[in-house]
């Protein structure tokens, strides 16, 4: 039977190494969904118990491995070397490192709660209400006060609170955008309610973060953040109707055939989308197809042509049968209901 | 290791055909062929397991791969958490348990040898079954966790959606009906095959349970208190404790999904009164005991393997174990630690917080305790020796992450995205696995009188521990840098794209140090026995008989005086109950 040397320095510092390679997430580089690049108070906070979490773990790996591998070094059986001392247990110490862990966990728990209670609690400020729709597998956003029905983008202004209100009326779906806030479900048969603040503008990525489904990686949404300026012109067009020169195109005609069962054109009249987002404003959007691709004429032409080569199972049917210059009609209007 | 056509005097004589072969295999009441069918089967149920999850990671190699449709991704994820929690660690566990405890006790066999073999059958029949769903290509696809509604049918008359968000024109609702509702909820037999597995291997579970309890209480050999049996015993009676309170939840949640889904009720039905929170109370309050069902075993095994290899008595025996019953107990306290997003009223979760936390301080005593173990022993560092060592470090980790899910607002951002999947993967694979192999390694000669080759045992650990850390440390990064869980595909430039890859990278480094086990295995049973009653100078009684052990276990059962009898055989001069400690 032979011994073998154990040599686990490698790996420690292999592990170290990634450790130190989960700091760098917090460095100043975002993809538009780490919050730890926080855009409001609640990410903000969110954000402060990670780095408290990340030191406060990293130093105890340390110091736990530590002794582990200093001791599996120190004491590892060599020729000659004596027997182990009988030692069954020592009471002081394991007072000890009872109660410094409960110390420390005390603490960590009392920072937990006065987050929740009074960290993240909303801020006393004039506030309009989101009301934020779960489908399978697309984000609808209404505007009640403002009269808006739009989908995939949740357009917002810097500095103000908006209510959301957070409803499903088929499965489970979860409302998540990081560097602003942490995630709420939605579950059906309740109306849960949130509030987001951005303290910068910008364009954050929004997602599904509950299991619904098929495409449940292809739900994604983006909340577009202006200022006060910006936000009131976005309001101002969403609520215009169609103009007359888009109305005049041959698409139009097009998609009144092919379309209008599960998309609505209705210029706000009311604040509904059938089976499909409502597509007023549809050319004013960043992306399409529930987030899953930008809003190009490119994209459109060829998510309209195949949906299911894009989001297999999805419940918009592929219309490989308009033929390619009705769908470049059909394509031209839709861009053009800004 | 036949056992002979034996008649025992005093015992029915049984057929010719049941003494040998499979038939003594198919007819077997003994605990240790018992034990024996539930390890092999629970190590085959790996193997497809890891097979899923390699799968799952094939397609997760990079962004928008067509490895795996969105359908077969989802059935093989779910099957991966099922296979891998119901049907490879749980089995693994009681058959390991099953063959030592009696063993350890000083006992002949379980308490009830015929409702021990029926709860094996059962359990492979359970598993048997719900794999045959991917025969009808409809293997359970919600997850293995399976939260309502979407794996109810229809909850409403017309299509899938309801009530008054949508006005559907009617030819949208037909066009809905005709595609079956594809996409609608589950409307195939995929659930039903998952509801009722589950409800099979509940049983299973629960007969195993029966006996456990009651052979630990009431079989243990003269002197063996219960402050003298091995930490082993104390997990394997502890987790058998949990399964029997906590297996009601889910049953009831599973009786109530299929009623539900094939008799008209609506227990999870939003649109007809129900409450789909209401399944998610019912699982987790199964869920969170079952993932100490999951690991205790383990710590019982990495308890007995730390202090023989280290050449000194567990420290802070009586520590241990009460931290084992607290952790018991306080295990059904923190359930919707798993439900923080959904809604609850925040003084609830202030509640769970707490109770979560309180949890962390048992387990945390209990890793400090295997670190004062190896301080100051004398370390062979076998086989069995680098699973334990390296199971403390990893479950380090993952309690480290785990205790960190309990800070509810970085649970906001963190839950249901790879976060978690690190942490369960630190804490099942880098703990639970890591832990079982040990006890393989470890008790392999006990039941095949050879030991696995240490060389090959000694690269299946590396691989495994770089393997692992490549697999499931990267998945911190990937959720704090905002990637959700449970999604068959992921967008580019959105720096997952390396992490993903270093992650798919580590898993097939596992499956390649799983392949070197099997060919250990392969490779052990072409040479011939040796069969050492006590290989690795042990403490405990499974050592104080022959390797294997005869069917009655013990020539005369012996009489035990301390936690560590075969200590004091050995050291007459030293023995543990002269020893004031």
């Amino acid at each position: 039977m032979k011994f073998t040397m154990v040599r686990p320095r490698p790996a420690v510092f292999a592990l170290l190494a990634l450790v130190a390679l989960l700091a760098l997430a917090g460095c100043g580089e975002t993809n538009g969904a780490n919050f730890l690049n926080p855009a409001g108070p609640q990410a903000e906070q969110e954000a402060f118990l990670f780095w408290v979490i990340f030191w406060l773990a990293t130093g105890i790996f340390v110091v736990v491995t530590g002794a582990l591998l200093y001791s599996v070094i120190r004491f590892r059986a060599r020729p000659g070397s004596p027997p182990a001392r009988q030692i069954s247990g020592n009471s002081s110490l394991e007072l000890a490192w009872t109660i410094v862990p409960s110390i420390v966990l005390l603490i960590i728990l009392v920072v937990t709660i006065n987050t929740l209670f009074v960290g993240l609690a909303k801020p006393e400020q004039e506030a309009f209400t989101v009301q934020a729709i779960g489908h399978q597998w697309w984000w609808e956003f209404r505007y009640p006060d403002q009269k808006i029905v739009t989908a995939d983008e949740l357009v917002i202004p810097v500095g103000k609170v908006v209510d959301i209100e957070l409803i499903s009326n088929n499965v489970v779906h979860s409302f998540w955008v990081p560097e602003i806030a942490g995630k709420t479900d939605v579950i059906p048969g309740r109306t849960n309610k949130m509030w987001l603040k951005a303290t910068k503008t910008g364009t954050f990525r929004g997602e599904c973060t509950e299991y619904c489904g098929q495409q449940h990686a292809n739900m994604n949404f983006q909340v577009v953040v202006q200022d006060d300026a910006g936000f009131q012109s976005w309001v101002t067009g969403q609520r215009q109707l169609p103009s007359e020169a888009s109305q005049a195109m041959t698409g139009q005609k097009i998609f009144a055939v092919r379309c209008f069962t599960c998309h609505l054109i209705n210029g706000q009249k009311e604040l509904i989308s059938q089976v499909g987002p409502n597509l007023t404003h549809f050319g004013s959007r960043n992306l399409i197809a529930g987030g899953v691709l930008t809003n190009t004429p490119e994209n459109l032409k060829a998510w309209i042509h195949d949906t299911q080569e894009f989001k297999p199972g999805n419940d918009m049917p592929a219309f490989t049968q308009i033929p390619d210059d009705q769908l470049d009609q059909l394509v031209a209007y839709l861009e053009s209901l800004q | 290791m036949a056992t002979g056509s034996v008649v025992t005097p005093g015992r029915v004589a049984r057929p010719a055909w049941t003494q040998r072969g499979i038939g003594s295999w198919l007819t077997t009441t003994d605990h240790k062929k018992i034990g024996l069918l539930y390890m092999f089967s629970a190590f085959a149920y790996f193997l497809i397991g890891g097979l899923e999850a390699l799968l799952i990671r094939t397609q997760l190699a990079a962004a928008h791969l067509q490895v795996l449709d969105p359908e077969q991704y989802d059935q093989i994820f779910t099957m991966h958490g099922t296979t891998m929690i119901f049907l490879f660690v749980m089995p693994m566990t009681t058959g390991l348990g099953n063959y030592i405890v009696p063993l350890m006790i000083g006992a002949r066999d379980m308490a009830f040898p015929r409702l021990n073999a029926f709860g094996y059958w059962m359990f492979l029949f359970g598993g048997l079954f719900m794999y045959t769903s991917f025969a009808f290509g409809s293997a359970p696809n919600a997850g293995w966790f399976s939260y309502a509604p979407l794996t109810e049918t229809d909850p409403s008359v017309q299509g899938c959606l309801w009530g008054t968000i949508n006005q559907q024109s009617t030819l949208a609702a037909a066009q809905t009906a005709a595609k079956g509702g594809q996409g609608c909820f589950a409307p195939g037999p995929n659930m039903d095959f998952w509801v009722i597995g589950i409800i099979l291997l509940g049983i299973a579970s629960l007969s195993g349970a029966i006996n456990f309890i009651v052979t630990i209480l009431r079989m243990r050999a003269p002197g063996l208190t219960i402050n003298r049996m091995p930490l082993f015993c104390w997990m394997q009676m502890i987790t058998a404790f949990l399964l029997a309170f906590a297996l009601p939840s889910i049953t009831v949640a599973g009786f109530f999904l299929l009623f539900d889904r094939h008799l008209g009720t609506h227990f999870f039905q939003a649109p007809n009164g129900g409450d789909p929170l209401l399944w998610q109370h019912l699982f987790w309050s199964f869920g969170h005991p079952e993932v100490y069902i999951l690991i205790l075993p383990a710590f019982g095994i990495v308890s007995e393997i730390l202090p023989v290899f280290s050449g000194k008595p567990i420290f802070g025996y009586t520590f241990i174990a009460w931290s084992g019953v607290a952790i018991g107990f306080l295990s059904f306290t923190v359930w919707a630690h798993h439900m923080f997003a959904v809604g609850l009223p925040t003084i609830a979760q202030a509640f769970f917080a707490t109770t979560t936390t309180l949890i962390a301080i048992p387990t945390a005593v209990k890793i400090f305790n295997w670190v004062a173990t190896v301080y100051g022993g004398r370390l062979r560092f076998y086989t069995p020796m680098l699973f334990a060592v390296g199971f403390v470090a990893m479950f380090l980790i993952g309690g480290l992450n785990g205790a960190a899910l309990a800070i509810v607002p970085f649970d906001y951002q963190v839950t249901d995205t790879y976060f978690v999947v690190s942490h369960i993967h630190y804490v099942l694979f880098g703990g639970a696995a890591l832990g079982i192999f040990g006890g393989i390694y470890y008790w392999w000669p006990k039941f095949f009188g050879r030991q696995l080759n240490e060389r090959l045992g000694q690269t299946h650990f590396w691989l495994w521990l770089i393997g692992l850390n490549l697999a499931f440390f990267p998945m911190h990064l990937m959720g704090l840098l905002g990637m959700p869980r449970r999604q068959y595909t992921f967008a580019p430039g959105l720096g997952w794209d390396g992490l993903n890859l270093t992650a798919t990278i580590g898993a097939f480094l596992i499956g390649l140090g799983t392949l070197v086990f099997i060919w250990n295995a392969i490779v052990t049973f072409r040479q011939p026995a040796t069969n050492l009653a006590d290989p690795w100078d042990g403490f405990t009684l499974e050592w104080a008989t022959t390797s294997p052990p005869p069917p009655e276990n013990f020539d005369e059962i012996p009489v035990v005086r301390s936690r560590r009898p075969l200590w004091d055989k050995k050291h007459p001069e030293d023995p543990d109950w002269r020893r004031a400690h």
